[in-house]
């Protein structure tokens, strides 16, 4: 299988402190790939360099063998890699559906003037938006709410509602940022289900989690990083009998 | 879905309907000169407001310099036609044209900036501009003004009548209106809205949310720009202080009375602003004998009043209180409908 | 050389002005994350209450600090009334809460005291005093004089007092600051108060040089802006250098270029700094951990 996502040396340093040090690791196309590590281990900040959100200080990330690195944020859509946001970023004021909808506008070739004059290519894309936001409402449960306030949604919705909307375009590789913190068990097994039928569908996700059991779950390959370094890569069941692993949780959190 | 349109905005024909009738109405009562004066500058000034409605309520950036951009408009329409006699409707064409070029790349400098800091930055623009047409009076004839500015003339139709350009400005007013719905009522608004909501979120869905941001910008002062060709032709004479920030805080305040979300809100606000403007200055001089500025002293309640109490301006008290009436129908309709059933 | 001597002169005393309104910016803007628009208006209450006490035969040196005090309950009860129950509100929605202070002050100054402008002796009643070249209008030696005490009385009361550190800890971390047992909510309380009595010192010292008039405020408020911005917004040494800078600046651009333009070329060197320099401007978008 091709490599979907190649990360090499990665590395970001604050000062005098290396968050990422020298991070290497790749994705395959419909794999799901799980980072983890004990609190400050610099998942975050490795998270957010491979989604553009901060320049890495050295090394790249290359997806389907372009370079990613340096891109702006919102080109990354256009290229089908989505991403979810460990503390929500949902759009309180709008309906539930109109979220949704939000996640269609790479698909969508509406601009201010063909708006503004109602071509008849703005209904059409308005009706390619409302159809997949409702294909999609329908898989996460959530179509007795669109008319809803997003504001207005329990935390577990509106995590799902967050990822209904990253998903809707049909991405390639979908990046969570925690998707199951704040989730109680109901949601997290819900929310492990869509992720496990959207591999079906051929989705590749890379996610950074706390959550172990959802990780072993969910995860073809695991990556665990301490201090800003990968301490180890491999299957759920080579990594819960690293000793490395294990040395660096103990005492954080239980296996 | 051929209502998809309504339910995922509401309807769009009731409220243009029904301000439609009464702009349409309104000169068979108006018999006073001096009231459809107000009437056209309300209009011409809605245009403005709608622009900043676009901008404030829906892409959630402030500016306190669109009198420049107003101004921009009434000085190249001025200039071009009173001092060298050329075309209104050129004239008009190239002030927005120039006001597009200026707005955007004024635009693509200080919209990285947010909240206070971008306040600032138009402030600053807008006082440059003042400065630039106090110290260009060779072609703006700086302090004392610009005169003689030619009526428009469309067709055959005089519009220097009063009547004829209350039409005429109402029309363009419409024809915004129309314009901004259209954009509001797509994915487009649908991106700003999101964009005030959650920018990160946005640019993420693939949004290039930095260049939606200037193209709003742009509208706006267009807008603003092509008001500013109206207002130029129809007073005849422009002169700086009319293109201060003082009337960009004038214009904001406008906008947040009215209800800032709202394009309505827009028009609603700049209306009841400038009657109370007119009110206030009638009763200042009859029964006080004060002159000056004194108005400015309500705008400042008004503002802190409706910013404290009701921030999201009279549209929404307007709108609740419409929702409040239906739901009171609809009870009394299922009310009576039940006691006759009861009866049968 | 003599004209260089005295452009740097005219600059400085006016840049000390422009340093006392930053300096009301700043405490503002730290403690409550709020730009206050209405800043100028303190300056206008001062200068025009202190030509209403002296007319009503108050001497200066008790006219003076009863305007300075004056101001400074108003800027208390401005925060009280308005300020303190918005404060959570968008930032836009408090741009226009304070622009409608501002506002709502400049009418109300406009029915007390009329439009036309008013004129506070100087309090140094001697003549122009030669030094290096340049002549030192005296009230211009009491500006500079006044802002180097009141530095020094800032420094001792932010540094050494009780309630200036706290105002200090508000300032850099009012979630800490609060955790402390510090009320924040006094501090913003404090914060106005303080900003109003220094609004109030600044019209009080140019009053004499330029006149006062119920429209003074808006322009002294956004040098102080620019002031502001050009030391950056997060210190109060920051924006003591801004102010003298731009009072710097505009004499020389003044001098040499033109006065009329000289407005524009501060205004200029705003919009420069906001997009060049904007060091602490930038809302914290890119670093917010997401």
């Amino acid at each position: 299988m091709a490599n979907l996502l190649e990360v090499k040396q990665l590395t970001k340093k604050f000062g005098g402190i290396t968050a990422v040090d020298r991070i290497d690791f790749s994705l395959e196309e419909g794999e799901v790939v799980a980072v983890i590590g004990p609190n400050g281990a610099g998942k975050t900040t490795l998270f957010n360099m491979i989604s553009c959100f901060i320049p890495p200080t050295s090394g790249e990330v290359i997806y389907k063998g372009e370079r990613l690195t340096g891109r702006k944020i919102f080109e990354l859509a256009h290229l089908g890699i989505s991403r979810t946001f460990q503390n929500l970023q949902i759009f309180n004021n709008m309906t539930v559906l109109e979220n949704v909808m939000m996640g269609v506008h790479v698909k969508l070739k509406t601009n201010v003037f063909s708006a503004g004059f109602r071509l008849p290519t703005v209904k059409k894309n308005e009706e390619i938006a409302y159809q997949l936001a409702l294909d999609v409402l329908e898989m996460v449960e959530l179509k007795d709410f669109m008319y809803k306030k997003a504001g207005n949604l329990s935390y577990g919705l509106q995590k799902q509602l967050e990822f209904a909307r990253a998903i809707v375009y049909h991405p390639q590789l979908i990046l969570l940022d925690e998707p199951m913190a704040g989730l109680n068990d109901a949601e997290t097994n819900r929310m492990a289900g869509y992720i496990k039928e959207l591999k079906k569908k051929g989705c590749s996700f890379l996610f950074v989690e706390h959550k172990m059991a959802t990780v072993m779950e969910l995860a073809d390959r695991i990556i665990v990083m301490d201090f800003g370094k990968k301490i180890a890569e491999g299957t759920p069941h080579e990594i819960a009998r690293n000793e490395k692993v294990i040395s660096a949780y103990l005492g954080e959190e239980a296996f | 879905m051929a209502k998809l349109d309504n339910v995922l905005y509401g309807h769009l024909w009731r409220p243009f309907a029904s301000l439609m009738v009464i702009v349409l109405l309104l000169p068979l009562f108006v018999k006073s000169s001096y009231i459809l004066t107000v009437l056209i500058l309300i209009g011409i000034y809605s245009l403005i407001s709608i622009g900043l409605s676009l901008l404030l309520g829906y892409a959630g950036q402030i500016s306190l310099g669109h009198a420049a951009f107003f101004g921009i408009g009434a000085y190249v329409s001025g200039v071009l036609t009173a001092k060298y006699a050329g075309s209104p409707w050129i004239a008009m064409v190239i002030g927005i044209v120039f006001t597009w070029l200026v707005s955007y790349v004024i635009g693509m400098a200080i919209l990285r900036l947010k909240g206070h800091f971008l306040a600032l930055a138009t402030m600053a623009i807008n006082i440059i501009f003042f400065i630039l047409i106090l110290g260009l009076d060779e072609f703006t004839g700086g302090a004392s003004g610009l005169v003689g500015i030619p009526s428009l003339s469309l067709f055959q139709l005089n519009l220097g009548n009063p009547l004829y350009f209350y039409f005429f400005v109402w029309f363009i007013v419409f024809v915004i209106i129309l314009f901004s719905m259209n954009i509001i009522r797509s994915n487009i608004g649908r991106l700003l809205r999101s964009i005030h909501d959650s920018e990160i979120a946005t640019e993420t869905l693939g949004v290039n949310v930095a260049k939606y941001k200037v193209i709003i910008f742009s509208l706006s002062a267009v807008y603003a720009s092509l008001a500013g060709s109206l207002y130029a032709h129809f007073i005849s004479f422009i002169a700086p202080p009319s293109f201060y920030i003082t009337f960009s805080i004038l214009l904001l305040v406008m906008v947040m009375v009215g209800g800032v979300h709202s394009i309505w809100g827009a028009v609603l606000g700049t209306a009841i602003i400038m009657f109370l403007n007119e009110w206030i200055r009638y009763i200042g001089q009859t029964y006080f004998h004060i002159s000056g500025q004194v108005e400015i002293v309500v705008y400042g309640l008004i503002i802190i009043l409706v910013m404290m109490f009701m921030p999201k301006g009279l549209v929404d008290i307007l709108e609740r209180l419409w929702k409040k009436i239906k739901s009171v129908q609809i009870k009394g309709a299922e009310k009576r409908k039940m006691t006759t059933e009861k009866g049968a | 050389m003599d004209l260089v001597m005295q452009y740097l002169v005219t600059g400085l005393t006016v840049g000390s002005i422009y340093a006392l309104m930053a300096i009301g910016f700043v405490t503002i803007y730290n403690i409550t994350g709020i730009l206050n628009f209405a800043q100028g208006e303190f300056a206008m209450i001062g200068a025009l209450s202190c030509v209403s006490f002296v007319n009503l035969g108050l001497p200066m040196f008790a006219a003076i600090p009863a305007a300075i005090i004056l101001t400074a309950i108003i800027g208390f009860a401005v925060e009280r009334t308005v300020i303190f129950p918005v404060r959570n509100r968008s930032v836009i929605t408090l741009i226009v809460i304070t622009i409608g202070v501002s506002t709502f002050i400049k009418g109300l100054g406009l029915i007390i005291w009329g439009t036309s402008p008013r004129t506070l002796q100087p309090v140094m009643k001697m003549g122009p005093i030669q030094l290096l070249g340049a002549v030192i209008n005296p009230q211009s030696l009491f500006i500079f004089l006044t802002v180097l005490l009141l530095l020094a009385v800032l420094y001792v009361f932010f540094d050494k007092t009780f309630i200036g550190s706290a105002l200090r800890a508000s300032e850099k971390n009012p979630r800490a600051a609060s955790l402390m047992g510090i009320n924040t909510s006094s501090m913003s309380a404090l914060a106005f108060t303080l900003a109003a009595a220094l609004g109030a010192i600044a019209g009080i010292m140019i009053a004499p040089l330029t006149d006062a008039t119920y429209e003074m405020g808006f322009l002294i408020g956004l040098k102080g802006f620019v002031a502001m911005v050009i030391g950056g917004v997060n210190n109060i040494s920051g924006a003591v250098v801004g102010g003298l800078l731009l009072g710097v600046i505009e004499a020389f651009s003044g001098g040499f270029i033109s006065t009329f333009y000289s407005d524009a070329i501060a205004f200029g060197v705003l919009l420069l700094m906001l997009f060049f320099k904007p060091t602490g401007l930038f809302s914290k978008a890119t670093g917010e951990r997401v």
